[in-house]
């Protein structure tokens, strides 16, 4: 584990995103970030923009609006980056699932990495996903290399 | 001359760690004042390494440069402080380095960045004429703007430059954006202006803009010690209190409007260092 990878895993921004929630997992969320609870010991920030997040935190089932704007905020994110899918609604639309205008879960639309369950999950469970989705960053910057590394060849393979 | 490279070397290597450390133990008794653990004191290098790390999405081509001008001018700006240059060149290069900046913010179309780059452009037009009265205050005393001669004076300036200390005290707190004044670019995510300047900068370019405020810290920390200079070691720790003062005045003010820092700043600020500077000339 190189200085980096230190850093990535001692340094995760997260953007919370609330994409048709009930707002239950949302006030859990917000208060994993009390003193209570503290995040910032983790060194977790909530910067509430995609272009510094290095974490997405998303609560709730997805429609077809929010699908849109999820999209965006995922695709706003640089690189290496997770996602972080809260509660029953993250995981397949929970209670709404069925509803006529229920998508299912955040996966429908964006790669999700973790999931955590509960109907609203407690903060130290929020907290506890958040962590372990941190050992995943490894693998993520590796797959951003080769990316650049392949997208560089065939760039120069059509030059 | 050899000497004078090995000092800009040290302090070009030092200054960022130093600063970077310092910003770390700010965030960590920010975290302990409001009754939190805190991150480790390391955490600003954390930040930093993993910005380097990010893949680089840069709005137009031209932004990186702006980014790099504010780094080089505040690098400038520190050689020339511990060079003992002229002190005058030195508040406006470190001027130009937040005008980078603000161009920088200014390039890019998200209205938030705008919007801070103008209230950026605001706190500059209240606090550029407190330090400009600062460097007219120290070129009355000693007779010259070279920080040279501040070292030669017999006596540390803080003995006939009081209030002008006072007023640098007090446009500290914008020159480093804290809390009140800390609408350029909001020190906590999630507010009305998201990062306000910096919002528009990712990755590597927000890991300059990091390193560059360390080394602003500095400068400004320079300056201080530069009142009670000699002996130096006095200033530091001064320095270093000013620093742990303003800690606190972050945690306990709420953030001001514009024009009511435009009104203060002018009033207080300009007002003391006046008073001081009118009764250097009216002294016999
Ligand atoms: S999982 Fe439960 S608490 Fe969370 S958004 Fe869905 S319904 Fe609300």
């Amino acid at each position: 584990m190189g200085l980096m990878n230190t850093s990535r895993m001692k340094s995760p921004w997260i953007i919370h995103v609330n994409c048709t929630a009930c707002n239950g997992c949302d006030i859990e969320v917000v208060a994993a970030l009390t003193p209570m609870f503290d995040v910032e010991r983790f060194g977790i920030v909530n910067v509430g923009n995609p272009k510094h997040a290095d974490v997405m935190v998303v609560t709730g089932c997805v429609n077809p609006k929010t699908a849109r704007v999820l999209k965006n905020i995922y695709d706003q994110m640089p690189e290496p980056k997770l996602v972080l899918a809260i509660g029953a609604c993250g995981g397949t639309g929970g209670i709404f699932a069925e509803c006529y205008n229920v998508l299912g879960g955040p996966d429908k639309v964006i790669p999700v990495d973790a999931y955590v369950p509960g109907c609203p999950p407690r903060p130290e469970a929020i907290i506890d996903g958040a962590v372990a989705a941190l050992g995943l960053f490894e693998a993520k910057a590796k797959a951003m290399k080769e990316k650049a590394k392949k997208a560089a060849e065939k760039a120069k393979a059509e030059a | 001359m050899i000497d004078n490279l090995i000092i800009s070397l040290i302090a070009i290597v030092g200054a960022p760690i130093i600063g970077g450390l310092l910003f770390g133990i700010d965030r960590r008794i920010t975290a302990r004042l409001q009754n939190r653990f805190g991150p480790p004191i390391l955490q600003p290098f954390y930040d930093f390494f993993k910005l380097l790390g990010k893949e680089s999405i840069a709005v137009n081509q031209i932004q990186m440069m702006y980014v790099l001008s504010h780094l080089f001018f505040a690098i400038a700006a520190l050689l020339m402080l511990v060079l003992r240059q002229d002190l005058l060149m030195l508040m406006f290069i470190f001027a130009f380095s937040t005008i980078s900046l603000i161009i920088g913010a200014m390039s890019v179309r998200s209205p938030y960045s705008k919007i801070g780059a103008q209230r950026e452009i605001m706190q500059m037009l209240a606090y550029e004429p407190v330090l400009l009265l600062m460097v007219f205050g120290v070129y009355k005393v000693t007779g010259s703007f070279m920080i040279q001669s501040i070292l030669d004076y017999p006596m540390p300036l803080i003995y006939s430059l009081p209030l002008v200390f006072f007023a640098f005290l007090y446009v500290l707190t914008i020159k480093l954006r804290k809390s009140p004044f800390d609408f350029s670019t909001s020190h906590h995510g999630h507010q009305e202006l998201i990062k306000g300047l910096t919002t528009e900068f990712s990755g590597t370019q927000l890991a300059l803009i990091e390193l560059t405020h360390w080394y602003d810290l500095m400068i400004l920390l320079g300056l201080i010690a530069l009142f009670f200079a000699q002996p130096l070691w006095v200033g530091i720790l001064i320095a270093l209190g000013a620093y742990f003062l303003e800690m606190v005045i972050d945690n306990i003010c709420a953030r001001v409007t514009w024009p009511w820092m435009i009104k203060a700043t002018w009033l207080i600020g300009v007002g003391t260092a006046l008073v001081n500077i009118i009764g250097l000339y009216l002294r016999p």
